[in-house]
């Protein structure tokens, strides 16, 4: 018997990536741009997002959206009052979405359809920052109930992201949220990084929201 | 917690390149883990032993070597290594900089297994080594 030394060098998540990096190819050729909302539980995606697929849809725009939650269908439910192709992923308990069930839930529908897709992860500042899901950008949502500090507090989901959307700025001033000091964790943590602050109630910044979307689409499809 | 989901996959990383090379059992497991890698070190160590329960890895160590975070800085010219992740900023001349260059590895360097010797004293893995050298 002896003792031998393998190399390996493989990323451990590499089964996934390869996956995500099919899932992404597949999903370019579509013309699609997607997108990935992370944040931790009751941050508003599902307000965000529903508010985003009916304004894309009074807009004319194409968008179909897939849900990840631990058990319920309680958002997909509240998704599809939007008008818009939605399908729920129950991650039976899991914490957060892989590209596998991703590229599964994708099976039948005609991705050429569709020049938006939205991917709500499930509700967790952690976990979900590890998977690449196949998509162009991650979004991540910050509500200002949470406190200025999160970024700081989740540094790496954070730095993960390409865009930060501050929600619920209808409640900004009840809760005494400071957007000078969430603005700069954030910059701490991801220097450049696009920081929008809207309200799904109110409308506030989600006009700005669907053009930042629409630009974001413009560069991904003249990239390729 | 996806530490578990994750100890699996180092499992079946290892257990694969193990049978590849004939081996009989995995000795040790060596894993780089950056600082934004997004896995917790202790949850990791914690699940690793769940996830070898009844494999070739039973009874394997994990050795993680963890790695900083690192981003060059385009003022001083060099790679500079971050005193937090929560202040993406050189350390020297304090200019933010998100060009991360290393912190985000999580990846299997290397494992140490066990090989039978053949009649001769020599291991299929010697042999392995000596056809690719040949390629």
């Amino acid at each position: 018997m002896e003792t031998r030394v393998l190399e390996i060098r493989k990323g451990i998540l590499n089964k996934n990536d390869e996956i995500a990096r099919r899932l992404r190819e597949r999903l370019h050729a579509c013309g699609l741009l997607t997108v990935n909302l992370v944040s931790s539980p009751g941050s508003g995606k599902t307000a965000f997002l529903q508010r985003t697929l009916r304004m894309l849809r009074e807009a004319g725009k194409t968008a179909a959206a897939l849900v990840g939650d631990l058990a319920t269908d309680n958002d997909a439910k509240r998704l599809a009052e939007a008008g818009v192709p939605v399908k729920q992923i129950t991650t039976d308990g899991r914490c957060h979405l892989e590209a596998q069930m991703v590229s599964d839930h994708l099976a039948d529908w005609d991705l050429r359809s569709f020049e938006y897709l939205f991917i709500e992860n499930v509700g967790n500042l952690v976990c979900p920052s590890s998977y690449d899901l196949g998509e162009d950008v991650r979004v991540v949502l910050l509500s200002v109930a949470e406190g200025e500090d999160k970024p700081l507090k989740y540094p790496n989901i954070f730095n993960s992201a390409d865009i930060a959307v501050i929600t619920k700025m209808d409640l900004a001033e009840a809760c005494e949220f400071d957007l000078d000091a969430a603005r700069r964790n954030l910059q701490a943590v991801r220097p450049g990084m696009q920081t929008l602050t809207t309200s799904a109630k109110t409308g506030t910044g989600m006009s700005e929201w669907i053009e930042c979307l629409s630009q974001e689409r413009r560069a991904r499809n003249s990239a390729d | 917690m996806h530490e578990l989901s994750i100890a699996y996959s180092v499992v079946e990383i290892a257990t694969q390149s193990a049978v590849e090379a004939g081996a009989t059992r995995v000795k040790s497991v060596h894993v780089r883990l950056g600082a934004l890698a997004g896995v917790v070190r202790g949850a990791l160590e914690f699940s690793y032993e769940i996830a070898c329960a009844g494999t070739m890895l039973e009874g394997s160590s994990l050795v993680v070597t963890e790695l900083p975070a690192r981003v060059y800085c385009a003022v001083c010219g060099i790679e500079v290594e971050l005193e937090s992740v929560q202040l993406f900023c050189c350390p020297r001349c304090d200019t933010p900089s998100g060009d991360l260059r290393q912190g985000r590895e999580l990846d299997v360097e290397y494992i140490e297994v066990d090989l039978p010797g053949d009649e001769h004293g020599n291991t299929s893995a010697g042999d392995t080594k000596r056809n690719s050298e040949q390629e």
